[in-house]
This record gives C-alpha cells, structure tokens and sequence, in this order.
C-alpha cells in the first residue's frame, strides 16, 4: 500500500460533497468578473452588471418553472436554507411549533434545534428503515399551530428521495408554509419549484458545477419572511448584501446545463451506481445497502461493511487512490456519529462501518472499476484492523 | 519505517512528526478524537477542541503527510473516562494520562496501525527508547523538567518495541526553537497540563456533575472526633492540603493534610504531616519492561507523575509488590502507579492499593 498519493490515477466518489467547476460556468464567471460594476449602481456599468444578474434569475426561474422574483440569491444552500427556517419561522410568532424531518441536513438541522433552544416546540418526523418520510407522519402532525414544516426533496448521507408532492400537498391544505433543502436533487432528479404547497425551496451552486458561495433561495412570492441579513435591501428586502455577478452568471449556466442534461445523466448515472452496488454485493457478500434501492438520488451510494471502521476504510482507499466519504457530517474532519443512520434505526457499531461513494458528471465505469479493484484489500486490512493484537485484558 | 505519527495539534507531537519524516520514514498523520462534548442542540460535536484538530490538520499539510482523524471516543469513555470517575467512587486516585497510554494510543491505535501494515506509533512524549542487549528499553527523558516516562511506564516490551519517542533526547526549549526554525505556527503554543477530558481545568466541578453530592464527614485521625463537613470524598486526594474549610484550627496549631480516605462511609480522615508517612508501599498487577527484580532488589520508586525518585528495596510476591523506601514517603494515593526505575531505565510499573 502507497500512503503518499504514488498512485497516478485517482477515481473522485465524492461528488455530493462537491463537484468539479462546469467550464461553461467558469467562463462566465471570468467575463462577468472581469468587468467593473455593482448591480445596485445607477450608471451604464452597474445597468450592465444588473443584466446579468437579471438574465440569470430569469434564466434560473424557467429552469425551475417559477417567477423571476421569486429567486433569491444567497451565498448558498447553508444560507438559503438558514434564510427560510428562520424567516418563515420568526414571521410566525404566535405559531409556536416547527415540523422537521429528523434526517434533514446540518443547514436545516441546527437552525431548527436553534429555534428550538429560543422557545419553539420542535417536532422531529421519524422515517423508516429506508430513510423515508411517510406523508401521513407530517398530516398527522400538521395544524394552525405549526410556522412550517421542512422535508429535505432527497438525502445527502443515503440518497433517500422523499415523497415531496405529497408532503407539499398536506402542508397547502393545512394551511403550513413548507420548506425543502433541495440541494441534493438538483441536477439528479425533476425538480418543480411550482409544485402546489411549495413554500421555499434552497439550492446550492457547487453541487453542480457553479462556485461555492453560489446559491438561492426560491421563495414563494406571497411568502412572509423575516430577513436574516439585514442592510443595502437588494433581493426583495429579504436578502441584503451587493449581488456577486459573476457567482449568479456561473450559477444561471450550471443549472441551465444540469436542469437540461438531468435526465441523460440521471440515466447514466443509475447505470453506474447499479455496476457500483453489484460490485460491492459480489465482493462483499456480507455489506448492507443502506437507503431506497429504488427511491434514490442517481449518484448515491452508501454501504455499512460489518466489523470494518469507515474511518480506517477511508484512509486505505485514500491511499490507494480512491476518494469517497464516511457519509458523516464532518468539522473539521472530526466525524460525528451520523444523525441520519441514527434516525433510520441502524445500530450505532454498524453505522461505523459506513462509507458514501458519490457519482457525478465527470464519473466513468473506470471510476467504477478502479473502487472495485482496490476494495477487496481495503476490507481484508480494515477488518484486520478493527481486532485487538497487542491490547491486553486488565 | 512506515509510521503513524499520532499529531495532537500541540507542538511536541509537531516536531516529533517531523523527525520522523526527517528520519526517512514513510509517516501519516492522525488526529485521535478521543472526548466527545455535547453542543447545546444535545448532538455531539466531535472532539472537545476542534481547534486543536485543525492545527493537527495544518502540521501534517506543512510536513507534506496525509493526515486523518481516528475516533476513538467510544474506547476512550469506556477505558479512561468511566476508569477515572469510577476510580475516584472507590476513594482512588487515577491517572487518566497513563491509562490512555496504555489502552488506547499504545493498545487501540498501535492495534490498529499495525493491522494496517504500520511498523510503529510516533508520539511527541519525553522518554526515550534505548536498544539494549535484550532489545528496546524504556528510558527517562534527558529534560528532567518534561520526562513523562512516568505515564509510559505501563508499556510492555512489545508496544515499546513499536514506539518511537523522538523528543526523549532534546529540552522542551530545543524543541520549541526547532518548532520555529521549521516554520510550524504551534511553536509557541501553550502546553497542555489539564486533563483534555476536563477543558476548563475544574476536576472538582467535574466530579460533582458525574457522581452527585455525596455529603460526609471531616474526621480527625487521631480522636476520631468529627471536625467537619465535605460535599463528596471524592474531591480529596491523600496528602491534599487545601480546601479542606476547618472551621477550627488543629491544637498544635500545624497544619492537616488529608491521610485517608473511606468512600464506603463517606469519610476524610486529616491529621498532621507526619501521619502521611508511609515506609512500604503495596502496590498490585505489575507491568514489567525490564528485569523482574530478584528478592531485596534495589530500585527506585516515583509515586506520582513529576514526583522525585526514591530508593526502595522490592519484593515481588505473586501479584503484589512491595517497596520498602530508604526514606519514609508522604502523599502516597491508593489509585495512582507506582513507577521503578534501574537508573533511567524503566523496569515496570504497579498500581498503588490501601496499605
């Protein structure tokens, strides 16, 4: 075993946590940056600059089947969806309690729990096994006493796609404003920012090829929220801050080019993950295949190797030229255990043992065949590695 | 050599680090997460100083190594935290340095290190490792002020045998210069002295929120009389001095030390110095890295982590040692290892029971 990356070639499974810069993208971020002008300024520079942003919101909106206003832009999916847990949240002061999904993402996690810690009644939404949200968990929990409700579209750790139609449908009927972290599904699977009930919808720039620090919130135009930032009042009052021109160019492009491809590649990209997950079973009879085989994000495919450490599995296909993630949320690169394996029931030691391997656009079957080829070593090792030898019995 | 160079984020494990990569060794880097704090919102947040993760993250950038982190919470609450709070119910006192070294950095970690084909585990601790006739023996440090063989003195022949302990040989001020020569930004770090589970330093508080109020009695060792109050023997360590909050002060007038404890009852028994003076010390299940001492064997003892050498003759019987000192010894803890020593050499170590 190499340790210090000896290897030449290098197969990128981690694509969920980021992808590679579309050069379209790219393109249009170097033009737009190179020119002066803020979007807010009266002049010909910042008229030229507000085209842009314009052209990309309007661009965003067809793509996503909304209004052009009701595209907020942010720094991200982090602040997007920030923006709407807290403002939906704090525009609803005498509705004490807040829905959310008990696998959702950290951005959507910790503003929640936050609420919580400020005085609102938070009700977590179990899943199954499978990582699903059953629309009746959120009927039965809805009322006039609820601010919102928030259901990520599909899970980042194991891929889960939610029955989201439903959730909104529920939710527009109660009369409950309703919030998806989208930022998975972009790009993926069909995403509809019109679907009845949608209140808000967050998405995330480098997830498919935009820079990081891009990102929007989609808003429902009726929609009341409290600003998060306050300041200059660009983005409907509701999001202030100069607008970066050249990030909302590249992210107009990024999802224009995701939205149109998002079924050539959702299609080849199940046909990887298939190859990938047959792979896995053929080699390592005794994994467990976490997540809906059916119900799934494209890219997405995470496993729990019994008596393995992810951790230890990590820095062996590290070495060995393979990068992929323990599926763990991470500060820092200290792993914590995983909220989302947590809430679907699976035990805590085979949680552990848990690796994601992400595909995205630049993935081939050589990515595929390179994981296949250097797993059988790395398991053999690890398991090796997670017996005692020299530990004695005091 | 391919080594794992254990990178705490401080500036001894730093340097040791880059020894070893200086040595030509194949090394990778780990961040052990070993205690877990609990955020606000009740998740865990990783290991108690994500700081200190980050810097270890950095060294390894600056050494051109990989780096990952390792969690070990789970074994370290189970062997050194649960160890500590339950020795301190028994009325012991532990030493959670020494027990991670012996279970967890040179038992899980170097388990796992060699599974994965390692030859070695490389830590920045002060001790040296010296080939001997009969292979590596442990050594005090050269800096007298820093030497943590005391802590390391659990280690059996093989776990030394893949250790490496670069630092043994240098001053922790050569150490710090070095760190800045190589352009690492933890050069003047602060050392760490607390106990990394207990980040504010507070073990009494601590100790209160793990095992309650546990009210008792301050009693005179000598009377028997009842000359105060405690909120929970566990707080009291033999030899302690302060914090014991007498209302009246001893006849005599000199001050009292704590001289033993009953956590069955609830006790502290205090009385004057010379009450703490104890000629023989038993100490049980022995550790052994060098020669097992033959019967009147002359070594030296150390009682405590920076506490001085004393000379003692030793009798090994079955599981029990017994140190007869040259010179009576004070504050010895019921809990804490009793170290021996030939000269520098570390030959074994025992825990120290109830005379």
């Amino acid at each position: 075993m190499q340790m210090n990356g000896a290897t030449s070639e290098r197969a990128y499974l981690d694509h969920a946590a980021t992808t590679a810069l579309l050069p379209e993208a790219a393109e249009a971020w170097r033009e737009t940056a190179s020119r002066v002008g803020n979007p807010s300024s009266l002049h010909a520079a910042g008229r030229a600059s507000r085209r842009v942003v314009e052209e990309a919101r309007e661009s965003i909106a067809d793509d996503l089947r909304v209004r052009p206003s009701e595209v907020i832009f942010t720094s991200g999916g982090t602040e997007a969806d920030n923006l709407a847990v807290k403002g939906l949240a704090w525009a609803r002061p005498n509705r004490p309690r807040i829905l959310c999904s008990a696998i959702e993402h950290h951005a959507v996690l910790d503003p929640v729990a936050w609420l919580g810690e400020q005085g609102r009644d938070i009700e977590w939404i179990p899943v199954d096994s499978l990582g699903r949200v059953g629309p009746e968990a959120v009927r039965e929990r809805l009322g006039d006493d609820v601010a919102l409700c928030t259901v990520m579209w599909a899970n980042n750790e194991v891929g889960t796609v939610q029955p989201i139609a439903e959730i909104a449908a529920a939710c527009a009927e109660a009369g409950v404003p309703f919030h998806t972290d989208a930022v998975q599904a972009i790009g993926q699977l069909p995403v509809d920012g019109s679907l009845p009930g949608l209140t808000s919808l967050a998405l995330s720039g480098h997830k498919i090829g935009a820079p990081v620090g891009t990102g929007a919130l989609v808003l429902r135009r009726d929609a009341r929220v409290v600003p998060v930032v306050h300041g200059g009042g660009q983005e409907r009052e509701v999001r202030s801050g100069t607008l970066d021109a050249a990030g909302i160019a590249a992210l107009g492009v990024a999802l224009h080019h995701a939205v149109t491809a998002q079924a050539d590649h959702a299609a080849r990209m199940v046909a990887l993950r298939q190859d990938l997950i047959d792979g896995i079973v053929r080699l390592a009879p005794g994994v467990i295949v976490n997540g809906d085989r059916a119900q799934r994000l494209p890219g997405n495919v995470h496993v729990s190797f019994p008596g393995c450490e992810g951790d230890t599995l990590l820095m062996l296909l590290d070495a060995a030229g393979v990068e992929c993630s323990t599926g763990s949320a991470c500060t820092a690169g200290v792993p914590e255990p995983s909220h989302v394996l947590e809430a679907m029931g699976i035990d805590a030691a085979l949680a552990r043992g848990s690796l994601r391997f992400s595909l995205g656009c630049p993935s081939t079957s050589g990515d595929v065949d390179r994981v296949l080829e250097v797993l059988p070593g790395a398991l053999e090792r690890a398991t090796r590695a997670a017996t005692p030898r020299l530990r004695r019995t005091t | 050599m391919r080594v794992i160079a254990a990178l705490s984020g401080g500036v001894d494990s730093a340097v040791a680090a880059a020894r070893a990569v200086d040595a030509g060794h194949e090394v990778v880097g780990v961040h052990l997460a070993l205690s877990r704090a609990q955020s606000s919102t009740g998740r865990s947040k990783g290991c108690c100083s994500i700081a200190d993760a980050q810097d270890a993250r950095r060294i390894a950038d600056m050494l051109d190594i990989p780096y990952y982190v390792w969690d070990l919470s789970e074994a370290f609450a189970r062997d050194v935290i649960d160890d500590f709070v339950e020795s301190y119910r028994e009325g012991l006192t532990p030493n959670p340095c020494l027990r991670c070294n012996e279970t967890i950095k040179f038992a899980a970690v170097l388990d796992r290190a060699l599974a994965l084909d390692f030859d070695a585990v490389c830590t920045g601790h002060y001790a040296r490792i010296v080939d001997g006739i009969d292979g590596p023996e442990l050594h005090r440090a050269v800096d007298p002020d820093k030497d943590q063989s005391y802590v390391l003195s659990v280690l059996t022949p093989e776990q030394i045998a893949a250790s490496m302990f670069p630092l043994g040989g240098s001053l922790k001020s050569q150490v710090r210069a070095e760190a800045a020569e190589r352009g690492l930004r933890v050069a003047d770090k602060p050392d760490s002295h607390d106990i990394c589970f207990i980040p504010d330093g507070d073990t009494s508080a601590w100790l209160r929120e793990h095992l309650g109020e546990a009210p008792g009695e301050v009693v005179d060792a000598v009377s028997g009389a009842v000359i105060g109050q405690h909120s929970g023997a566990y707080a009291f360590t033999i030899g302690q001095r302060r914090g014991l909050d007498l209302r009246e002060p001893a006849p005599s007038g000199s001050r009292r030390y704590v001289v033993d404890i009953d956590p069955s009852e609830g006790r502290v028994f205090v009385g004057e110095e010379q009450l703490l003076a104890r000629a023989t010390i038993t100490a049980r299940d022995p550790i052994w890295c060098g020669p097992i001492p033959a019967a009147g064997g002359r070594l030296s003892v150390q009682i405590r982590a920076h506490g001085e050498p004393m000379d003692a003759v030793i009798d090994v019987i079955d599981d029990r040692v017994v140190a007869h000192l040259d010179e009576p010894a004070r504050g010895v803890a019921p809990g804490q290892a009793m170290a021996m020593y030939e000269g520098t050499r570390v030959i074994g170590s025992a825990t120290i029971v109830r005379p």
